[in-house]
């Protein structure tokens, strides 16, 4: 689940420099004292977990040393495997075109639907744009089933929509349209955040600019492409970025429609099969999940780098 | 601004669209299991039964569910209200570094998480318990919450907090007395994420807390459904509608909660 938490405002106030040193420093203590429990957390719910992950990926595990330890160190084997298995650089296309066609269509259609709630005053436009949020709040298995439901090739809504058309029955669910569906799915996700995002953006612009531009004769497509889009730019590139972050490690909506199955695998569904994969058949593979999953961190946090200097230089 | 009630019709169209899967959910909840197949446009062959096997197969999911909702807000509120107010109102050393690691925090992905914790887990036996979701759940919601707070204790007027200390209140006094009272509706607003975060949780329920029996959350019970063998959809969709409801509690209070903890301030310079 995500947040739209964009900046962390962590309102240093000058006054303190103010004070005399004695009280300084002993505010210090106190101001340490109060933020201690949030940082003992951090390290052990949040940096404990992830260097196991990166443990578990440099030792060979198999179930009997998962459970009685003793798993052989084996450095950047498993890496080496995961990453000249046949099926790899096939999953990283797959999660790029998942990640990137999810994306776009997200902001398209986000952006539309908020300069259409933008424009112009009408009854109801608040609570209809309430109402758009639904499909963020809901949970994923909610939203994930309902879907699977009407992708059902025999009895599923769209099937029976689009044969009103004449169109052919599509196999939403099959290893090869998989990935389509799973990415239609996303994208219905999605379009909340990005409409949110990008609605308050759009409140930022001042509205004397579209006004001056009118009465100089501008068309509304004018407008946007000229005024609405360029100012929109440094929002657009942090809902976007921000998105790809978010895309990337998504697991449940995939797995909950098709497990991960055909052409919807990713690099996160990868790291979450092989470790929890549904079956007893599956052999648990916690070493190479955890390789992928660190793979997948990596690349998030490349993203997320690059998120928070754009950030960063947004501020200044 | 410009009036354009042509606009009504459209949005309201648009906004049908957008929510259609949730109302076929509603339909085929409501629709008797003979006729589901045929997916009728309203619930002709109504029934209220798969309800009843709601009632009857998932009270303890939804109870475990609450349960650790309940346990998750706590945790978080613990964690995040000392620690933003540490940020925003004391001189806490590194609090830029602190602020941006909870960004990242944030971004990390859950799968990743989720085999730490696995393992961890593991080791020291809190595989399929409660309190290991919660400790799991609160992981999404505690970086949010501190963020928020942190952002909405900036904004409290310094010369309450000096005006306190002048009186002779210590630092515990100003945050329990007065910064705490003051950040209620901010409280409610992250209470309110945490909540619905670890109700909506699948990822961490079906690693951590795959074999909990009945002390597992909603989200497991829905999951069952899923690749048995004659797939029950009604009751399914009934359990769906059931687990949707905190959303849509959510969607209705939590507007009001996230518009006054932006105006919140008692003193006005």
């Amino acid at each position: 689940m995500t947040t739209p938490v964009s900046s962390a405002a962590t309102g240093h106030s000058p006054s303190a420099v103010t004070q005399r040193p004695r009280r300084r420093r002993s505010t210090r203590w106190v101001a340490i004292a109060f933020v201690a429990p949030l940082l003992v957390y951090l390290v052990v719910f949040y940096a404990y977990p992830l260097i196991e992950n990166v443990t578990m990926s440099l030792h060979r595990f198999d179930r009997g040393s998962f459970v009685r330890g003793g798993a052989p160190f084996v450095g950047l084997d498993i890496y080496r495997e995961v990453v000249s298995d046949p099926r790899f650089w096939r999953v990283v296309s797959q999660t790029a075109t998942f990640t990137v066609v999810s994306i776009l269509f997200q902001y398209v259609i986000g952006l539309a639907l908020a300069v259409f709630f933008h424009g112009g005053q009408f009854r109801l436009s608040a609570a209809l744009r309430g109402m758009f949020l639904v499909p963020w709040l809901l949970p994923v298995i909610v939203s994930g089933t309902v879907w699977q439901w009407m992708m059902n090739p025999d009895s599923g809504v769209i099937n029976s929509f689009l044969g009103v058309f004449g169109i052919d029955p599509v196999w939403w669910l099959n290893a090869d349209n998989a990935l389509m569906s799973v990415t239609i799915a996303n994208i219905w996700l999605g379009i909340p955040f990005n409409l949110v995002i990008l609605y308050s953006g759009l409140q930022n612009i001042p509205t004397d600019l579209y006004e001056a531009s009118s009465l100089d004769g501008a068309s509304p497509w004018q407008q946007f492409w000229r005024i609405t889009m360029p100012l929109l730019r440094p929002v657009s590139v942090i809902t976007v970025l921000l998105g790809l972050v978010y895309t990337l490690k998504v697991v449940d909506i995939i797995w909950i429609m098709t497990t991960g199955a055909g052409s919807s695998q990713t690099l996160a569904t990868w790291s979450y099969g092989m470790a929890f994969g549904k079956g007893a058949s599956t052999v648990i593979r916690y070493s190479q999940a955890s390789a992928v999953g660190t793979i997948l961190l990596l690349v998030a946090l490349a993203f997320g780098v690059v998120y928070l200097v754009m950030q960063r230089r947004r501020e200044d | 601004m410009r009036r354009a009630p042509w606009k009504t019709p459209v949005a309201v169209v648009l906004t049908a669209v957008m929510l259609f899967p949730i109302y076929w959910m509603v339909n085929v909840s409501l629709t008797n299991r003979a006729s589901i197949r045929r997916g009728d446009l309203i619930p002709i062959d109504f029934t209220l039964d798969h309800y009843g096997v709601v009632l009857s197969q998932q009270l303890p999911y939804l109870a475990t569910s609450v349960l650790i909702g309940i346990g998750t807000v706590l945790l978080t509120l613990a964690i995040a209200t000392p620690a933003a107010f540490g940020l925003a109102k004391l001189s806490f050393p590194g609090g830029r570094t602190l602020s941006f690691i909870l960004i990242v925090a944030q971004m990390v992905p859950a799968v990743v998480m989720s085999l730490g914790f696995y393992s961890i887990y593991n080791r020291i036996g809190l595989l399929n318990t409660v309190p290991g979701l919660i400790l799991a759940d609160s992981t999404i919601a505690v970086p949010f919450a501190v963020m928020l707070l942190t952002a909405f204790m900036a904004g409290i007027p310094r010369e309450l907090i000096e005006a306190a200390e002048i009186d002779g209140a210590s630092t515990w006094r100003v945050f329990s007395a007065i910064v705490v009272p003051i950040s209620r509706n901010s409280m409610i607003t992250a209470s309110l994420f945490a909540f619905l975060w670890s109700w909506s949780d699948f990822l961490f329920a079906s690693t951590l807390n795959r074999e909990g029996g009945l002390l597992r959350p909603i989200t497991m019970g829905i999951y069952n459904y899923i690749g048995a063998q004659n797939q029950e959809w009604g009751p399914m969709m009934a359990t769906a509608v059931v687990a949707s409801i905190p959303a849509a509690v959510l969607l209705v209070v939590a507007q009001k909660y996230v518009s006054a903890g932006v105006t919140a301030g008692a003193v006005k310079d």
